[in-house]
């Protein structure tokens, strides 16, 4: 009843200046369609930017690391067990850069329910033969439906189709950078040689582009079994496992684990990329803190038009408490009308911010760097839209809280009095 | 035996700015149901400052308030607001309506507030007493469409909708001419024969006070008639 009455009066006061309340409301609408339109726009170009390194990138890589043997001989001596001894020029063994017990860790990896999946892959190091000149390269043997399925291999592919790699025998997809180079287009035969002498001939079926203009220029992909067949390997010949999680965040400790229990190097993302974590936390702070600060100034315009309201309102406020409204009243009048221009201010906000993202997200956005990004990216995470809301009520709450306790503490007798 | 409404006892009160003056000196008496008395006085005789006391929206006293048998004394602000909603009307000598509202819905205020009835209830009941002060008709307009008197009328008719034990009135006659002081008066007079309302009137207008039942003289802060 009390409740209803209230809201009348604020209703009443409110339509009486509703030009301030535009204002006021306007206020509200404008910062929090900033404040979504811009962290919609932040966080869909801080995706991209993840994107560009996160969907080609393994959670965890597991591979052999050519290096020199922990235990030298002399260690495992009894004679000189306790004495300290200084080896000069260790080499490493000539040990290839096979996983051994590949078949134990796949079963290991498929019984371990934190995994999301796994593509073996091969990476050969090569020359791509152009006329006189050799080229430096990597061609890259990988499993094409896991390499599609968990690293999004089909949205790099720019030409060609990226399932024919693993139909075609003896085929091979570019880099567009190197597939420039070497002026090949689809459907000529290239030649490659491998560090060890062998020269194979590959058909071109596609080219394939990162993002990453230097990559390109070198890195190539085949099917593993071409790979395979390329370094003149058998069929259970795998230089690296790139193990994709269901959650990102377990990659550091996994990481750890797996290499104890095989006895591997591993390398989880957050290590290899670190430089991404840091340059996406950044970006997202600053777009919170210009977001916040329009909600703030926002707010401010609230609290002096609040508070011009009360001046005005002085000798309603008065009778008001004459006729047996108490402070508390009078506060809740004010802080009701604070957040109805919040609601209705924040509301329209989060409608036109949507509307600001949808129209951003439309505007084209062409990139040679990157292949598959048509317009300007956008994340629509509703997560903005619920701050956008709650910041513009708390904001306006506060904006009211000053003025109406001042309103609630105004004596009538003075006000009447002065008459 | 008549009831009484409204007792003062000892009420004393000082103004600290600039210096300290004693404004109120013990001011000590009691009002009856049913009676219309007038204060009147000089101005500065503090019958002003009594009113806002009497009326519990000034709490700066001391002394005894007791209004219906009950003690103001420690009451909160809550309270007091509460007291003043039910127990008292007041009409001042501005008419401070809303012009938010109409002239109906001024009137409800302090009854919704009250919240004893169904806004339906109240709406009937202010109509009532806009009828009994003859402006029925003016019930949808504006405050700010009505003439001073007409609008000195809505005012007492607000300070009327909750039936309250009393009324107070800060020289409510005092912006008007001498035709519509007449027919404030006739009003206050019906309410006091025709309904046996107790009416606390301030004036400095001693022909309005003449013709009350009772009244209450001041003169630097003391009452010298009564």
């Amino acid at each position: 009843m009390n409740f209803k009455l209230i809201n009348s009066i604020s209703v009443s006061l409110l339509v009486a200046r509703w030009k301030q309340t535009l204002v006021a409301a306007i206020g509200v609408t404008f910062s929090i369609t900033m404040f979504i339109a811009l962290l919609s726009f932040m966080s869909g170009l801080n995706d991209m930017l993840d994107g560009l390194i996160v969907n080609r990138t393994p959670h965890i890589r597991l591979y052999n690391e050519i290096q020199a043997s922990k235990n030298q001989p002399i260690d495992l001596s009894k004679e000189y067990k306790g004495h300290y001894n200084f080896i000069r020029s260790v080499k490493p063994k000539n040990e290839r850069a096979q996983i051994h017990n590949c078949p134990a860790m796949i079963k290991a990896l498929d019984n371990d329910d934190r995994v999301l999946g796994y593509a073996p892959k091969i990476v050969a190091q090569v020359f791509y033969n152009v006329g006189d000149i050799d080229l430096t390269g990597v061609i890259n043997g990988v499993n094409v439906d896991e390499e599609a399925r968990l690293f999004k291999f089909k949205d790099y592919v720019t030409a060609g189709n990226y399932i024919d790699l693993k139909n075609i025998p003896n085929s091979i997809i570019l880099g567009k950078g190197a597939a420039e180079k070497m002026l090949a287009n689809i459907g000529d035969v290239v030649q490659v040689t491998t560090s060890k002498g062998e020269r194979m001939q590959l058909k071109v079926v596609g080219y394939f582009q990162s993002g990453i203009q230097e990559v390109d220029k070198v890195q190539s992909y085949a099917s593993i079994s071409t790979a395979q067949k390329l370094l003149g390997e058998s069929k259970n010949y795998i230089t690296d496992i790139q193990v994709k999680l269901k959650d990102i965040a377990w990659a550091p400790k996994m990481a750890k684990e797996y290499a104890n229990l095989f006895d591997i190097e591993a390398v989880d993302i957050q290590t290899a990329n670190s430089q991404f974590e840091t340059g996406s936390s950044i970006r997202t702070l600053i777009s919170y803190a210009v977001g916040i600060t329009l909600l703030i100034v926002a707010g401010f315009g609230i609290y002096n038009i609040l508070n011009m309201m009360i001046y005005e309102k002085m000798d309603s406020i008065a009778i008001l408490k004459a006729t047996g409204f108490s402070g508390n009243d009078v506060n809740r009048i004010f802080i009701t009308i604070a957040l109805s221009i919040g609601f209705f201010g924040g509301g329209m906000g989060l409608f036109l911010g949507f509307g600001l993202s949808n129209i951003i997200d439309n505007v084209p956005f062409n990139t040679a760097s990157l292949p598959t990004i048509k317009t300007f990216p956008i994340n629509y995470n509703p997560k903005f839209y619920f701050i956008g809301a709650v910041f513009s009520l708390v904001t306006t709450y506060l904006a009211g809280y000053f003025p109406s306790r001042k309103a609630s503490k105004i004596d009538p007798v003075v006000i009447i009095r002065g008459k | 035996m008549e009831s009484i409404i409204l007792q003062a006892n000892k009420i004393s009160k000082y103004f600290h700015d600039p210096s300290t003056i004693q404004v109120l000196k013990e001011i000590t008496f009691s009002l009856n149901k049913g009676e219309f008395t007038s204060i009147i006085g000089k101005s500065g005789c503090g019958k002003s400052t009594l009113l806002y006391i009497l009326s519990t929206m000034d709490t700066d006293y001391t002394g005894d308030l007791r209004i219906d048998g009950v003690g103001m004394r420690d009451k909160k602000e809550g309270e007091l607001a509460r007291v003043r909603n039910e127990k008292i009307g007041f009409v001042f000598q501005f008419h401070y309506l809303l012009n938010e509202f109409n002239v109906l819905r001024n009137v409800m205020l302090p009854g919704l507030k009250l919240g004893k009835y169904s806004e339906k209830e109240v709406e009937e009941r202010a109509y009532q007493k806009l009828k009994i002060l003859g402006i029925e008709k003016e019930a949808l307009k504006i405050p700010n469409q009505l003439s001073g008197g007409q609008k000195q009328r809505v005012a007492i008719a607000r300070a009327m909708v909750n039936d309250p034990l009393i009324i107070m009135g800060d020289e409510p006659t005092g912006n008007l001419d001498k035709k519509n002081t007449e027919i404030v008066f006739d009003i206050f007079k019906e309410l006091s024969d025709v309904y046996n309302q107790t009416l606390l009137i301030v004036t400095h207008d001693n022909e309005f006070a003449n013709r009350t039942h009772r009244i209450i003289e001041m003169e630097d802060g003391r009452i010298i008639r009564m």
